[in-house]
């Protein structure tokens, strides 16, 4: 796993989004345990108490829940995570919106044009 | 309690102010840049932490205590330059910290030998200026101490040996010791860095944790750096 940060946000913000790809993606499955704080301060080469903090928010998002001698693991509950994924996907179509706006496409042009894609993508798999 | 505080801190050099007047407090369990330019007066602070030097007024206290020998058993030194005799072996070093300090920890600095391959049977003439910078890092290091005070520990080594040097820092965290790194390459460092302590002229210029500064100005460290420091 390659960790990138951009160098204009907060590092924990960062980590944090990048964890949860990793739980939304199953790469971190329901109920998975969690490598420690240190294992992952030192893989993503970042300071420990930024991990920490990246937890705990994720842990406050109900994405993560820590058991107190065993450490922390994903959440079992399938229904917090699809929540978290359609979040996701919600914030990356608006970035996506935006930058066609940008070049000069209407919601309903860029819909069209992903509607175009979609039927030759589709036909392509056929 | 704070691990190291200083109070108007001042040293000068004939009449020329190294310090002027710094108050600084430092928590334990962080990780702390001491960034600014060159003669900004990065190293004199160092020095007067470690006790090589004394201040000309106001207070530094490790521990609650001013630096001496108390503090020296608590305080992990690297300095700039490198005090590695030549013609000695890395085992002579070994056994040297194991002697001067009770806090090292000799089987800790032997597996860190051990990972990157060196022979302790080697003597320091033969080894390169990276690898002896790492030996130095090393031994620093696997001493348990409270205040680890790094002056420089990146400059003049490549980016991989940079990397190793980064990671053993966080591999050491304890929550219980500080570490303050003094550099000017800031920007392979500061996502280990906690709190960034800008030194401009003997005073301090800012005092922040990482991404306060991130989430207040929108850019790194060193783009902030830069700002502030243009020439």
């Amino acid at each position: 796993m390659t960790w990138q940060f951009s160098p204009d946000r907060p590092i924990y913000l960062q980590l944090q989004e990048q964890i949860k790809l990793m739980i939304v993606s199953g790469r971190h499955p329901p109920g998975g345990k969690m490598p420690a704080v240190r294992d992952l301060a030192e893989n993503a080469a970042v300071n420990p108490n930024t991990v920490q903090r990246a937890l705990t928010e994720l842990e406050r998002e109900g994405l993560l829940h820590s058991q107190r001698t065993s450490g922390r693991y994903v959440t079992e509950d399938k229904t917090v995570i699809e929540k978290t994924k359609s979040e996701l996907a919600s914030e990356i179509v608006e970035a996506f919106l935006k930058k066609m706006e940008a070049i000069g496409y209407s919601v309903k042009e860029t819909a069209d044009i992903i509607a175009g894609e979609a039927e030759v993508s589709s036909n392509g798999n056929t | 309690m704070a691990i190291l505080n200083c109070s108007k801190l001042s040293k000068y050099y004939g009449n020329k102010a190294a310090l002027n007047g710094i108050d600084l407090s430092i928590e334990p369990g962080r990780i702390v840049g001491l960034l600014g330019p060159n003669a900004s007066g990065k190293t004199t602070l160092i020095k007067i932490c470690a006790g090589l030097l004394t201040p000309s007024s106001g207070e530094a206290y490790i521990g609650g205590m001013s630096p001496g020998i108390e503090t020296k058993a608590v305080v992990s030194y690297l300095p700039e330059n490198s005090y590695l005799n030549n013609w000695m072996k890395v085992s002579h070093m070994l056994a040297f910290f194991e002697d001067f300090y009770s806090d090292f920890n000799l089987a800790k600095a032997q597996e860190m030998l051990k990972n990157l391959g060196i022979d302790e049977n080697q003597s320091l003439k033969s080894l390169s200026k990276g690898t002896k910078e790492k030996v130095q890092l090393i031994l620093v290091m696997a001493r348990e101490a409270k205040l680890y005070l790094l002056d420089e520990p990146i400059g003049g080594v490549d980016p991989a040996a940079r990397d190793y040097i980064l990671n053993t820092i966080i591999k050491n965290y304890n929550p219980e010791a500080s570490v303050i790194i003094s550099t000017h390459l800031i920007y392979d460092i500061e996502q280990v860095l906690d709190d960034v302590v800008f030194i401009k002229n003997g005073e301090i210029a800012l005092n922040t944790p990482v991404d306060d500064l991130r989430e207040n100005h929108g850019m790194s460290v060193d783009a902030y750096f830069r700002e502030v420091f243009r020439c």
